[in-house]
């Protein structure tokens, strides 16, 4: 419909062209100042977090495999979606115990694996990018290896954060990092599990994504 | 659509009177004003986010057509079908065709606005196509084959208890129960098969950035997610206002939308599509369609001042401050854009002799003005409407359709009369001495003293009681 295309800009530039307008500046100093020192900034991401039902785990570098399986199989988790091609999903399946839970890898294209996804999956794990302190979020970006329904379907999400890849905003994150440069197929924010007020304003936890949000915190 | 006026007077007249209901709103918007209060509680940040959010939106629409090229060249090479719509009938139109390329027969949506606006469910279930909504919110409304009532809780309107007869009434597997987490938990499970089987997911878009042609939509339930990365197809709906200039655009206004919107910080879930499916990717849609929606925006745009209505950021903020939309809900504006939002923009996308009565839905208490995240001079822009609604002219679609013999010669009888000293007197001596002897059921009189009791005029005016105290007249 290029005929309404060049009939909507032109209308919406004549319009301009008769009474131009000149934005006040943007000034994101108010952004820019929002600061919190290292210890501060994970402190303020756990609790925003955890005010919204998020738990954590704390782990170090060498144990976090072992300390998942065994945080997994207490939960009673029958199994766990990985992405065997990421250094992470390399760790986890050489590190993994016998004894479960069963390590599930996100291998297929989802076509053909739709079925098992929804139907039989108690919980995945993803890398992240990083979080914010601002507003206790998650920066997660789905790559091939880790696909974008990893962190939706399962009905638990583990989330892996290095301790020392905090920001303080979420403009600071993606500022400093270009983002506009490249954005990727899906980037998203995850600030806990998926809830819902839509039944007279009172909370629920697990509407349609992850029931449970667990944050592995490596140090 | 045709012209007939929707008469608001008679349907705000029917929600006052059912005490359920304003129960309902008055809790909702109590807790909601409180909540949003302490997300801004810090004046200093409140005033520099929503200085910034406001000059965020004002330099996209002094750049708006540029910035939609931009836009659609860049999620052209990004992969993003870019499809231009005048009307809601075009609009319709191109999302059915798409449909049928793909021979689609269920279609799972995010809460989307501009559908609502574009009654895209009715119009694909004509063309045999289910077209279900995801929102838990949304679901709960069609459910209730009834329209949102609020444009961030759709179901607002409804009780718990209401809302568990509805389920057990309308849903086959449902016990009855008013358990919130078990009625969550139901649409849970009802809704997954859904998205594991849908040919097409359609979502709205809260913000489309021109420099990287990235998609954003907030939300905290995941069915935005699900549906625009299930389905084979996804295909996202937007009105020409919502772009933005620059990916760092989005921090500030999405942190105004989700505080003044539901007091949250932030949402569960920020949502930014930049791309279809790539080479070796394993899930998301092969395809994303984006239908950019005119439907008089550009009309609106033209006008210097009225443009102010596309800054919105459709945070619902205004609704819940308003003395109007707190007693009457948003069913009485029969629109889906309720609230002092609605009253400004409805009439100037559908007309003001169709929805000529929504800006007198005010009490210029200017309470939305002060809330408002982006500084839309909305109780002005109320005004402007009232003005356009009696005099002919061609800024909105409509105006003068309101203009009445008997109210112009009223106003030209008042200022004559003030205009002159003499007829002044004349006047309200007049009315000290009969104003009291006047009918109730004289023609004006009679729609005031319906629920109002009649004034009572003083015996003598108020410059003979100031003569008296030796006052002068000049
Ligand atoms: S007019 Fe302002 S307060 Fe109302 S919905 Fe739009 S942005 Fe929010």
């Amino acid at each position: 419909m290029s005929e309404s295309r060049n009939a909507i800009l032109g209308k919406l530039r004549a319009g301009r062209d008769a009474h131009p307008l000149t934005p006040p500046e943007s000034d994101f100093a108010v952004l820019r100042n929002k600061r919190w020192d290292g210890a501060e900034r994970l402190e303020r991401i756990k609790r925003m977090m955890e005010a919204v039902h998020t738990e954590f785990l704390e782990t170090t570098e060498a144990d976090w495999p072992a300390d998942v399986q065994a945080f997994l199989k207490a939960q009673g988790t029958r199994n766990l979606l990985f992405g065997p091609a990421t250094e992470a999903g390399g760790r986890l399946s050489a590190e993994w115990a016998e004894g479960g839970p069963e390590l599930i890898p996100y291998a297929d294209r989802v076509e053909t694996f739709k079925e098992r996804l929804f139907d039989g999956i108690d919980a995945g794990i993803t890398t992240t990018l990083g979080a914010i302190a601002d507003t206790g979020s998650l920066i997660v970006w789905p790559t091939p290896e880790e696909p974008r329904l990893m962190s939706l379907v399962p009905h638990m999400h583990l989330a892996l954060l290095r301790a020392d890849a905090l920001y303080d905003t979420f403009w600071q994150a993606m500022t400093e990092n270009r983002w506009a440069d490249g954005m990727p197929t899906n980037a998203l924010l995850i600030s806990g599990p998926s809830k819902t007020a839509d039944i007279e304003q009172t909370l629920a936890y697990g509407v349609h994504g992850p029931k449970r949000l667990v944050v592995v915190i490596i140090r | 659509m045709g012209e007939t006026s929707i008469n608001f007077a008679k349907a705000s007249s029917a929600a006052l009177q059912d005490q359920q209901l304003r129960g309902n709103f008055r809790r909702a918007m109590d807790g909601l004003m409180s909540k949003r209060a302490v997300q801004f509680a810090d004046t200093a940040e409140w005033n520099g986010v929503r200085t910034l959010g406001a000059s965020v939106r004002l330099r996209a629409l002094s750049k708006l057509p540029e910035l939609l090229e931009k836009l659609e060249a860049n999620c052209t090479k990004n992969g993003i079908q870019v499809h231009w719509a005048s009307t809601i009938d075009e609009a319709n139109a191109i999302v059915l065709s798409i449909m049928q390329r793909v021979n689609a027969k269920l279609v799972v949506k995010g809460k989307s606005m501009v559908s609502e606006e574009m009654h895209l469910n009715a119009f694909l279930e004509k063309h045999g196509i289910e077209s279900l909504e995801s929102d838990l919110g949304e679901y709960i409304v069609q459910l209730d084959e009834a329209m949102p009532s609020h444009i961030i809780m759709p179901a607002i309107h409804m009780n718990t208890k209401q809302i568990a007869h509805l389920f057990k009434q309308k849903i086959k597997e449902a016990e009855y129960t008013e358990d919130v987490a078990q009625l969550t938990d139901l649409a849970r499970r009802v809704l997954r098969k859904k998205f594991a089987t849908a040919d097409v997911g359609i979502s709205g878009v809260n913000m489309a950035v021109a420099e990287t042609g990235t998609l954003c939509l907030v939300e905290n339930e995941g069915n935005g997610r699900m549906s625009t990365t299930v389905p084979p197809v996804h295909i996202a709906v937007m009105g020409l206002e919502k772009v933005v200039e620059k990916l760092e655009d989005v921090p500030p206004v999405i942190s105004l939308l989700t505080r003044s919107a539901t007091a949250q910080p932030i949402t569960t879930y920020v949502n930014m599509i930049s791309s279809p499916r790539k080479e070796g990717e394993k899930d998301g849609p092969n395809e994303i369609h984006l239908v950019i929606l005119d439907n008089g925006r550009s009309g609106i745009y033209a006008d210097e001042e009225l443009r102010n209505t596309l800054r919105c950021i459709r945070c619902g903020a205004c609704m819940n401050h308003c003395p109007v939309y707190t007693k009457v809900g948003g069913h009485a504006y029969q629109a889906p854009y309720p609230g002092p939002i609605g009253s400004i923009l409805m009439p100037q996308v559908e007309g003001l002799e169709k929805r000529g009565e929504l800006p007198h839905a005010c009490t210029m208490c200017n309470a939305c003005v002060e809330i408002c995240p982006v500084k839309i001079p909305i109780v002005e822009i109320m005004g402007r409407l009232r003005s356009e609604a009696v005099h002919p002219g061609d800024a909105v679609r409509g105006a003068g359709s309101h203009a009445s013999k008997a109210e112009a010669m009223v106003w030209k009888g008042w200022s004559m009369t003030y205009a002159s000293p003499l007829a002044y007197q004349f006047a309200t001596a007049l009315l000290a001495k009969l104003g009291n002897a006047a009918p109730t059921s004289l023609p004006l009189l009679k729609e005031w003293t319906n629920v109002r009791a009649k004034p009572r005029f003083a015996n003598r005016t108020l410059h003979a009681l100031a003569r008296e105290k030796g006052i002068p007249d000049v």
